[in-house]
Formats: structure tokens, C-alpha cells, sequence
């Protein structure tokens, strides 16, 4: 093979590796959701409540402890699952019950929640539970107008009263 | 096809034209690749043929990486609200240079991670992940896992659409495991979340990961002697040309800004790095992690897998070593350290680590006292294969000289891995096989011509081609007087010949040889001095001068 067929072969191979190292850089497109569809994210941090309450300690308890420690309260750490709801246009999408996060089980519990659903006007409905008694003390309940490629996070604040939605 | 003939301090080369149709190879993967790579010989000459130096490339391709994203990164502002506005800028206010040195991180990158996925699958199709070559596999795993860090990251700091899926579809992938308190992904899930320290911590990591990344590739290449770590200028130049050419012709660009509120629909993904984010969506993101946990324990069990009977490996004679580290430099594996003698003597002594010896007797053919003229009645040599030892080579050559045969005779050695020399036998024609060529000491060559030989032949495997990386390269280097132990000066050149042949490749050595015959016949009788030892055992016998 002569140097010039050589050279125009090595040219052409090179040039290959370039158009396929520069169409697989940004090609085929990947569709991650459909344009007639938009996205719903149930997202918080937020920890239930003690599962059991405090209690004071007696005088002979406490003389019992060092002094550094002689709390007058013994709260037990451990705390209640967090359960929540999710309903979209009256039918229910999940149910998450979180445990509380640490060792000891007395962390936030955490829930995160992806769901893909049709743009247009919906109906949701969330409550949610942090007590031992598994009593749904928070609830909210939206019409919300996603538009397509719109994002609903829901996400939970006790401070500002409950849920909160953001869009 | 003729074959095309070099010369190289006297001695002649013979390498045929490739033969890809004739390639035989216990797998057929082998086989294909073995096609593949001899074709592209032909284009670029196995020192600049891609195929043949991929960990060379990656290698080439990292630095490049490096260097536009030094550039890049003097630019960058890490911050959420200047990162996007940076990067547009880089890219649109200064396209000359900005513009490329971005597309050329992208791109070395994306052609980074193609050529080490070729590199593995490489490795794969030769078996070179099994015995001593396990740590060499095992090392080259993780830098899958920190190479795709990597480049993930890098999309990260971008904080376009992209980005913003990237981080989201990370985070949630990660959050599958059970090892996060607070869900990582709530990081991306709300404006006020992406902070300016977010953006600080994502440009550590990514100069952090590929710093490990770079400290992988070190440790990777520390069981091999000579790392092919740089290509060859022809093809390290291609490589650039071609890169920037894309640069210019199709610039990198950022899609819109990251927008929390908004999901991203249509992705001009990354396919190199992001290949894997279709699986978590289509899939589930346990599924995607039970397919990257276990095809990182498939790669990583595969060197205890199929491990067949473990050869001989090299021995040293301590009596017979006189420390010149010429195996310790020679040995493809690192296999080989040179350690004090006992007793206080200056002179080192070689130590063969058993766990990483390849067996291939490069370090008997690098032992100068592998020399046939010794006088004993026994060659011991200082570093030598106990299953083909040297002596056992010269007691089989002394037989084969002292049998009358047919002029010209030639003795022919050649790496039993290369195109066999064992169906060259015939009249006049004895044939030697060796673990490898470079297990040759240069000096059997002229202790052969001086006791009866008219010509030797010496069958190597194409260039690049060596089972043992260099063994092709150092016996080149040893014939041609550019290494120690050299082929000595006075053997006269037009009596030896070099023939480059691979396996399946065998019609084209018997053609090579039949040519070296017929020069051979054509030049007047061999005058040399016999060797001493030949003359001290036949004395009172004819010899022929």
C-alpha cells in the first residue's frame, strides 16, 4: 500500500472516531419524560413525634444520677413512623410509612417520592401522620394545573403548618 | 505478497504483509481482534495503530482532559447563580479558544472513556486477565467506576437542563442505598437548596476524582515494566487533530438553564458517561444498581475464574548471577528485584517474586551468562526456565549440527506463541521453539553459525503482538545492538534473518524461510572459527570452516 492510500485511509479512520465519538456525545436524544406529561415530588424531612412522652423523674431517681446528669425529664428518644398519603384525582398513588432515621431510631424520617403524571388540571390530596397513635393530623388538598413538563413538589414544613406546594 | 525488508545495524527483518483471513486463535473474539489489529497495521504501522496501544491512548487522552479543563476552569465561575452564565460565556465570548477548550474536554473525555471500555474488552478477548496478570485487572475495575465519577461530575458544574437531570437522577439512583440519613436528592429538588457551596463541594470533587482516578492509573500500570503510558507522535498527533477538528466543527454547548420548576423532557445525553440513567427511569434504580454491583463482581472474580496449571517459573542460580540487573530490566512484569547478597558482597543478586513471574524466560535470554561458548559441561546459567533451561537448548543444538544434512542448513528459533517454527523441519532445517523470542540469548545465533550452520532464522510475532509486551520489541532491540546482551558485531548479518510472523501467519514464515535458503545458496561457504567447545570435541575429527 502506498504512503498517500495510507495516509487517506489513516484520514478517513480518524475522521470516523470523530463522528462517532461526537454523535454519541450528545445523540440519539433521550426522552426523559413525554411532552404531555409533567412531574409530582412528595419530598420532606420531618421528624414524628416521641413514641412515648416524657416523664419527671422522682427525687430518688435523680439523687441516683451524677449530678451533671440529673435531668428532671426522661424522654425515651425513640419516635413514632412517619406515615403519608398521596391521593391523585381520588385515587391513592402511595402510602409511605418512614421510620425514623439513627440507631436509635430517633431521626427525621424521610420520604421521596417521584411520580410521573398527565399535564392538566388535578386533583391532589395529602396527609400525613406522625403520632404513635398513627392519627393523620396533617392534611391538604390542591387543584392543581400542571402544565406539561411542570414540576409539583410537595413538601413538608410542621413550623409553617403543614404542607406546603410549590410548583 | 513480498515480504518488506528492513535492516537494522546489518541484520535483516522480514516482516510479511498481514494475512487476516489466515488468522487462527483459540477464541474467536481473539481471532476477530487479531484481524482487526493486523488491518490497521497496515494503515498505521503497529506503533501508531490504535488498537494495539489504547492504555497508551487513555492515558494520552486523560492529559488532554486535564489541560482544556485547566483552561476551562480558570474561567469558571462556581457559584449557582454564575456557573451556567460562566460556561455560556466561555463557550460564546471567546469561541477561539474557549469554545474549543471546552468541546476538547468533552470530547477527549467522551474518546477517554471509549478508548479504556475498548481497552477492558481488549484485555478480555486475550485472556489477560487471568494468573500473574490479576493485579494488573483488579486495579483497572475501580477506575471504571471513578472514570464514570468523573465524567458525571464534570456535567454536574454545567447546571443547564442537563445538568439539573444528571444531579436529580444521581442523587435519587444513590438514595436507593440505605446509607443517607436525609435523602441527597432534596439537595436539587428546591431552588433555595442548590447553594454556592454545593457548586464549591461539586468542583472539588470533580478535581478530587480524577486526581484518585489518576492515582489508579498509576498503581494499574506498577506491575508492568516500560508502561506503554505514551503514544506514538503519529498517532498521539491524529488523536489531537481529530478532536480539535470536532471541537471546531461541532462545539459543545450547554442546553437552558437549570430550572427547578420545570423537568427536563428531551436530553442531548452523553452516552459515553450517561448511558446508564435510561435503566433507572425504565428500569428501577435497584435494578440498575444489582446490574453495576454485579458486572463489577463478574470483572472483579474473573481472575479466579478458568486459572488452569500454573507454569515453572524463573530460577536463579546464585553461583552463576553476578548481579547486572540486565533480567531485572528486562523482565515485562516487574518480576525480577535486585536485592544484596548475603555476606556483605558488593554484587546485588536477582530475586524472582514468584506471584507476578510470567514465565516467559525473557530474563534467561538477558542473562549474559546464558552464553552456549561456556566451556562446562553443563550450561548454568544465572536466571533460567527450569522447564526449557539454556543447557538443555545447546545439548539440542550441538545434536542437531554434529547430523549431516543437506547445505544451506538453518536453524530456526521462534516463540511458540508467534507462527510455529516446529512445521519448518526438514532436510537441512532444524527448528527450536522457545516460550518467547527474547528468551534467545543473541549469542546461540553465532554459536550456531560457528558450528555448522550456514544461516539462522529467528521467528518473532508481529510487532505488538508479543503474549509477554516486549519480547518481540527487546530481541529486536538485542539483534540489532541497541541492548544488552547484542548480537557481537563479527556474525556476518546476511546469516541471520528477523521474520515477524504471528500466529496464523505460518505460510508466510515457511515463504520466508525458502527465500533465506535460497540467499543462503547463493553465498560462498561460512568462514568462521569454530567455537572452542566444538573444537575441544572434535578434536582429531574433521570440522567444517
Amino acid at each position: 500500500m502506498n504512503t498517500i492510500a495510507r495516509y487517506a485511509i489513516q484520514g478517513v479512520l480518524y475522521a470516523a472516531f470523530a463522528a462517532f465519538v461526537g454523535y454519541f456525545s450528545s445523540a440519539p436524544t433521550y426522552r426523559h419524560i413525554e411532552p404531555d406529561e409533567a412531574l409530582l415530588r412528595l419530598s420532606f424531612s420531618h421528624a414524628g413525634e416521641r413514641k412515648q412522652p416524657c416523664r419527671t423523674r422522682t427525687p430518688e431517681e435523680l439523687a441516683k444520677l451524677p449530678p451533671n446528669m440529673r435531668a428532671p425529664l426522661d424522654c425515651p428518644r425513640e419516635r413514632a413512623d412517619v406515615t403519608v398519603e398521596l391521593e391523585l384525582d381520588g385515587k391513592l398513588i402511595h402510602r409511605v410509612v418512614a421510620p425514623p432515621t439513627g440507631l436509635a431510631r430517633d431521626g427525621a424520617s424521610t420520604v421521596y417520592r417521584r411520580v410521573v403524571v398527565a399535564a392538566g388540571r388535578h386533583q391532589v390530596r395529602v396527609r400525613l401522620s406522625d403520632n404513635p397513635q398513627g392519627v393523620f393530623n396533617y392534611t391538604a388538598e390542591r387543584s392543581v394545573d400542571l402544565g406539561a413538563g411542570r414540576v409539583l413538589l410537595i413538601d413538608f414544613n410542621a413550623a409553617a403548618g403543614g404542607f406546603v406546594f410549590r410548583m | 505478497m513480498a515480504p518488506t525488508a528492513l535492516r537494522r545495524r546489518g541484520v535483516t527483518l522480514t516482516v510479511p504483509e498481514p494475512a487476516a483471513r489466515n488468522a487462527v486463535a483459540p477464541a474467536l473474539c481473539g481471532a476477530a481482534l487479531r484481524a482487526i489489529e493486523r488491518a490497521f497495521d497496515r494503515m498505521f504501522g503497529a506503533q501508531a495503530n490504535p488498537w494495539r496501544h489504547l492504555g497508551a491512548l487513555s492515558f494520552f487522552l486523560f492529559w488532554i482532559v486535564v489541560a482544556s479543563g485547566i483552561y476551562v476552569y480558570a474561567f469558571f465561575d462556581p457559584s449557582a447563580a454564575g456557573a451556567f452564565r460562566s460556561v455560556e460565556a466561555l463557550a460564546r465570548e471567546q469561541p477561539y479558544m474557549g469554545g474549543v477548550a471546552r468541546s476538547l474536554h468533552r470530547y477527549a473525555s467522551d474518546a477517554f472513556a471509549l478508548t479504556v471500555v475498548l481497552h477492558l474488552v481488549r484485555e478480555l478477548a486475550l485472556g489477560h486477565f487471568r494468573g500473574f496478570r490479576w493485579f494488573s485487572w483488579l486495579s483497572g475495575v475501580p477506575l471504571i467506576w471513578l472514570m464514570i465519577a468523573s465524567g458525571v461530575g464534570g456535567y454536574w458544574l454545567v447546571w443547564d437542563e442537563l445538568a439539573q437531570f444528571v444531579a436529580i437522577a444521581t442523587t435519587e439512583w444513590l438514595d436507593w442505598l440505605p446509607a443517607f440519613g436525609e435523602p441527597l436528592v432534596r439537595n436539587f429538588v428546591a431552588p433555595e437548596a442548590v447553594t454556592d457551596r454545593l457548586f464549591t463541594l461539586l468542583m472539588f470533587l470533580h478535581i478530587g476524582i480524577p486526581l484518585l482516578l489518576l492515582a489508579g492509573m498509576f498503581v494499574h500500570i506498577q506491575r508492568v515494566n516500560y508502561a506503554d503510558v505514551g503514544p506514538a507522535r503519529a498517532l498521539a498527533s491524529g488523536t489531537v487533530i481529530a478532536l480539535v477538528a470536532l471541537s471546531v466543527a461541532k462545539p459543545a454547548l450547554s442546553h437552558g438553564a437549570a430550572n427547578l420548576a420545570l423537568a427536563p423532557q428531551a436530553l442531548a445525553l452523553d452516552w459515553f458517561y450517561l448511558f446508564f440513567y435510561p435503566l433507572l427511569y425504565g428500569r428501577s434504580a435497584g435494578e440498575l444498581w444489582a446490574w453495576a454491583a454485579g458486572l463489577t463482581l463478574l470483572l472483579l472474580l474473573l481472575p479466579a475464574a478458568r486459572r488452569g496449571a500454573r507454569e515453572p517459573v524463573a530460577e536463579v542460580s546464585l553461583a552463576n548471577c553476578n548481579g547486572c540487573a540486565r533480567c531485572f530490566a528486562d523482565c515485562p512484569y516487574a518480576a525480577i528485584v535486585m536485592r544484596p547478597r548475603e555476606g556483605g558482597s558488593e554484587r546485588l543478586r536477582a530475586v524472582v517474586l514468584p506471584g507476578w513471574c510470567a514465565s516467559c524466560g525473557i530474563c534467561a535470554g538477558a542473562c549474559p551468562s546464558s552464553t552456549p561458548f561456556r566451556r562446562g559441561e553443563k550450561l548454568v546459567t544465572g536466571i533460567d526456565m527450569p522447564q526449557r533451561p539454556v543447557n538443555a537448548l545447546r545439548e539440542a543444538l550441538e545434536r542437531a549440527l554434529e547430523a549431516p544434512a543437506p547445505a544451506p542448513r538453518v536453524v530456526a528459533f521462534g516463540c511458540d506463541r508467534a507462527a510455529p517454527v516446529g512445521p519448518l523441519e526438514q532436510p537441512g532445517v532444524t527448528a527450536f521453539g522457545l516460550i518467547c523470542v527474547s528468551m534467545l540469548p543473541p549469542s546461540f545465533i553465532e554459536y550456531a553459525l560457528r558450528d555448522g550452520a550456514d544461516g539462522v532464522l529467528v521467528a518473532a510475532c508481529r510487532e505488538g503482538e508479543c503474549a509477554y509486551r516486549t519480547g518481540e520489541r527487546l530481541a529486536v532491540e538485542r539483534f540489532a545492538g541497541r541492548r544488552e546482551p547484542h548480537l557481537r558485531a563479527n556474525v556476518p548479518p546476511a546469516r541471520v534473518r528477523l521474520v515477524h510472523a504471528g500466529e496464523g501467519e505460518e505460510a508466510e514464515l515457511a515463504r520466508a524461510l525458502d527465500e533465506f535458503r535460497a540467499e543462503l545458496a547463493r553465498l560462498p561457504r561460512l568462514a568462521i572459527r569454530p567455537a572452542a567447545r566444538w573444537r575441544a570435541r572434535h578434536a582429531g575429527h574433521p570440522v567444517k570452516i
